[in-house]
């Protein structure tokens, strides 16, 4: 029993780091452009999808093959931004930008169905099934490999936040968009750019998810209500809390799953509402959060 | 002379590492119009947030009459008689003018618009009550917001930046009205950058700087006070030969 | 608009011209919606209505409480279904047949009320960000149960009771019960935005901690529309189930089921009464077609995204909005858009003028040509 709980918590880890590199995107995303994008589930599996073409088609590896899906993927979510985010205006903002992303997910999920039909597809590769076995564990090398990429991304984002001059205007767009503009950044750029970013990371969370799980293009709905449940329990525009809470909510998930796995899920979801009960900011959320 | 009807103690506010207001203690007579002024930061606003109920004091107390009401929420703040404005007019944009006064009143619904046309004729807005108040001149929402904090009919008034951003005619307009309810007996409390506006229309000053009272007084006073002089012009000003205050130490 | 008091909440200054006609539209389009059924008898036209006609009661309902009070909820299909399954799991259990099934609607009313009490307590105390993701949340654990409980059916759902009704007059019926939501719920949201009630809803959404400061009972006003709009939902949801005799977990909680009527009340224009039904009147039709024809079911999936962009894009305020706004630019080309009537107006004559470096000030929500109509319900 207790080994069982063991290797629970080590896959809720390990499949925690896998989520995070996709919850971080979303959570990059409001933080800078004050969006919440529906349509990053999706994008996973778009992501996912290109990485099978390139792997079934051109016998390109997993990994190598997101040096052409991840470009591919920002340029994609640079255009929605462009074309979709940036003229909305005015006071209903949020929630029209809400539903622009919302609106854009059901197309691509339209798009990829019409595409891919709706067969259950997974990605493959000699890493995928195998696992190395220490002090009595199995890890699945997929895993270690995507949680590791996870710790890449992060770490650079992180560098790139913090240590680049886009970086910096970043972080001054996220705090005040107007003493941004007037000291000369330009703030749609960043946004564009910033978009592009959250969007291009799922590229390589779509790679490591589509090797972990069967998808089809219907999988996006699960995924983008758990990734919203992440990145609101670590707070809104923290990139350290969608981590933390990335790894905390599968964990979780993944002992309950031990006993009931089919309530696995609901937890998920009872755990985000009974967190925003005592903390409606979340784990690392920004300040005051009145009903606004 | 007059009963203290607004009182605030020894008020402390600290947002992170910055003092806003240090022992801030101010007295407001009922049936006079006072003024608030100091340089930008001094804390003005801030002492207005504490007192209406939107920002939680440190330390210290708030008084209206005799009755504490530290730390109340904004609601009771206002059901208990204090009216408060915006430095940023906050208005209701989608609701027409006439709406936005009627989301203040406490009247019965006939007579609740009975009393907002009457208080939108007073600040000169009547004739555009079925416009929406979005699409209104900053100088008519800031008439706007007077109107639908005095159809509430509160004991004391307290207005942050009434003159800010508006022409002379309609600075002009404003200050007459606010005499007139002067007169008929309400209280108020202005924070004001206009120093004409001010020194014509209070009858006590008070000057705050770095969230602490430096001086109050009548206008004349407070004019001439060297402490004033310096929180505005900052202290190491050189000594110029101005005109003698006879209440200055040596 | 001259300074007639009252004709700000009343709406009806005096009864004149654009009332009179007002009304004699409304009964005109109710005596064709009445009379539609005889119009036209075939059961694929009244299928399209009652389908409509669920919908137009749906957008208006939800429109009650997300459009006035600017808390966008994409969990109300949470009601929709749980009235739904309330219905089927009552008659089944408690061996309602027939007619008599009609009976038990009320019931799926109260569960939608019973359901909103808690989910608006713990939900209407975040910011709205936050919100929308909290019913997206509840949205799935409701379909995740629906699947998951024996007495819900799992993934088979439950039937409705038998009617022994012939197939060619099978809809009227219920094309007259959903005429009687879609009409009933239409009145309620106009009687709600007339009232205080929909005043303090419409100040939260402006402005809420302002209206707070103002003495607005801001949790009970917003608790109070969601509930209400949760029972209509609810019931709907139910006369929904009866018609089509059955429900499943992805049928009766649909992702796409809010979607569709945000997008109805988007399009008509949020916050009004008239938008949601102008919407729904344009959409559910176009959706019912695609569906139909186009069996293949990602199709419509993909058009409606498309039509949701296109309609963000080009009329961002919604129809009803925007088209008030270029009736009242057409009927005033040539006359000054302020009556200079109150003399007390011009003491204040420089900041009438230049409206439009106030540019920052005015967002979104406003627009001139609704100061024609700002009073009005419609």
């Amino acid at each position: 029993m207790a080994r069982e709980i063991y290797q629970a918590i080590v896959d809720g880890i390990l499949i925690g780091g896998v989520y995070a590199l996709m919850a971080v995107g979303l959570t990059l995303i409001f933080g800078v452009l004050d969006i919440i994008n529906i349509a990053q589930g999706i994008m996973v599996i778009l992501g996912a999808y290109l990485s099978y073409e390139l792997a079934a088609r051109l016998h390109i590896d997993l990994f190598v093959g997101l040096l052409i899906t991840v470009p591919a993927m920002f340029v994609i979510g640079v255009v929605i931004q462009w074309v979709f985010i940036r003229p909305l205006r005015g006071r209903e903002r949020t929630s029209m930008t809400l539903l622009v992303t919302y609106a854009v997910a059901l197309i691509i999920e339209g798009i990829l169905y019409q595409t891919f039909g709706a067969d259950d597809r997974q990605l493959s590769a000699s890493y995928v099934i195998s696992s190395v076995h220490l002090f009595g564990f199995y890890l699945p090398y997929i895993y270690l490999y995507g949680f590791a990429l996870a710790l890449a991304l992060v770490a650079a984002l992180y560098t790139l936040l913090y240590r680049t001059s886009f970086g910096r205007s970043v972080r001054a767009t996220m705090q005040d968009e107007t003493a941004a503009r007037l000291v000369g950044i330009d703030t749609n750029r960043v946004a564009a750019i910033t978009f592009g970013i959250g969007v291009a990371v799922t590229a390589a969370g779509g790679m490591v998810y589509g090797a972990t799980n069967a998808f089809d293009p219907n999988s996006g709905y699960d995924l983008i209500s758990r990734l919203l449940a992440i990145i609101i329990l670590g707070g809104l525009g923290s990139i350290g809390g969608a981590l933390a809470a990335s790894i905390f909510m599968l964990t979780l998930e993944s002992l309950v799953d031990i006993w009931q796995p089919t309530w696995a899920i609901v937890v998920f979801y009872a755990a985000l509402v009974l967190v925003l009960l005592i903390k409606p900011t979340g784990f690392f959320g920004r300040q005051a959060v009145r009903a606004q | 002379m007059s009963n203290v009807l607004l009182r605030t103690e020894g008020v402390n506010k600290s947002y992170g590492g910055v003092r806003a207001l240090d022992m801030c203690t101010i007295e407001v007579a009922e049936g006079t119009v006072a003024g608030l002024i100091g340089p930008n930061g001094s804390g003005k606003t801030t002492l207005f947030n504490v007192i209406t109920g939107y920002a939680k004091a440190d330390a210290g107390e708030v008084y209206l009459a005799d009755r504490r009401i530290t730390n109340s929420a904004p609601d009771k703040v206002f059901a208990l008689g204090i009216g408060r404005t915006f430095q940023l007019t906050r208005i209701f944009p989608s609701l027409t003018v006439m709406e936005n006064m009627l989301v203040a009143s406490r009247h019965s619904r006939t007579g609740a618009r009975r009393q907002a046309m009457d208080q939108l004729e007073f600040v000169g807005i009547a004739g555009h009550h079925a416009e929406l108040a979005g699409t209104l001149s900053y100088g008519q929402r800031k008439l706007l917001e007077l109107a639908y904090v005095l159809v509430a009919d509160p004991a004391i008034v307290l207005l942050d930046e009434p003159a800010g951003g508006v022409n002379l005619s309609l600075v002009n307009h404003i200050a007459a009205r606010i005499r007139e309810l002067n007169a008929a007996g309400k209280t108020f409390l202005i924070v004001e950058h206009n120093m004409e506006f001010v020194m014509g229309l209070c009858a006590e000053i008070t000057v705050l700087d770095s969230g602490t009272v430096v001086a109050a007084g009548p206008p004349d006073i407070v004019r001439t006070d060297r402490r004033v002089l310096d929180a505005y012009l900052g202290e190491d000003i050189v000594d110029e030969p101005g005109p003698v205050d006879p209440a200055e130490d040596a | 608009m001259s300074e007639s008091p009252g004709a700000g909440l009343r709406g009806r200054s005096r009864l004149g011209g654009p009332d009179i006609v007002r009304i004699a539209f409304l009964v005109a389009l109710l005596a064709v919606a009445l009379a539609f059924p005889v119009l036209f008898p075939s059961p694929v036209a009244t299928n399209y209505g009652v389908f409509t006609l669920v919908f137009v009661a749906v957008a208006s309902a939800w429109n009650v409480f997300s459009g006035f009070s600017g808390y966008i909820s994409l969990g109300h299909a949470v009601f929709f279904g749980s009235g739904a399954y309330a219905l089927g799991i009552a008659a089944r259990d408690w061996h309602v047949t027939g007619v008599a099934t009609f009976g038990l609607l009320p019931l799926s009313a109260a569960v939608g009320a019973l359901i909103a009490v808690p989910f608006g307590l713990i939900a209407l105390r975040v910011r709205r960000h936050t919100f929308i993701v909290i019913t997206i949340a509840v949205f799935f654990i409701f379909q995740l149960m629906a699947y998951n409980f024996s007495f819900t059916g799992g993934s088979t759902g439950v039937d409705a009771p038998f009617l022994p009704w012939p197939a060619a007059t099978y809809n009227n019926p219920f094309y007259y019960i959903s005429l009687g939501c879609a009409v009933g719920m239409i009145a309620l949201a106009w009687l709600i935005r007339r009232s205080r009630f929909g005043l303090q809803l419409r100040a939260i959404r402006d402005d809420e901690d302002r209206a707070r400061g103002l003495g607005v009972h801001a949790m009970r006003v917003k608790l109070t529309a969601f509930v209400i709009s949760a029972a209509v939902t609810g019931l709907v949801g139910a006369v929904w189930f009866f018609y089509l005799t059955q429900v499943q977990p992805p049928s009766g909680f649909d992702p796409l089921f809010d979607l569709s009527v945000v997008l109805m009340a988007f399009l008509g224009g949020l916050g009004t009464v008239a938008g949601p039904v102008l919407g729904a009147l344009i959409i559910e039709p176009g959706q019912l077609y695609l569906t139909v024809t186009f069996t293949n079911g990602y199709f419509s999936e993909i058009l409606l995204g498309a039509l949701f962009l296109v309609a963000v894009l080009l009329v961002p305020r919604g129809i009803i909005p925007t088209g008030g706004e270029y009736l009242r630019r057409l009927t005033t080309r040539g006359r000054s858009a302020i009556p200079a009537a109150n003399p007390a107006s011009q003491s204040a004559p420089a900041s009438t003028g230049p409206r439009s470096d106030e540019g920052a000030m005015r967002e979104g929500g406003a627009s001139k040509g609704a100061r024609r109509r700002a009073g009005k319900a419609l």
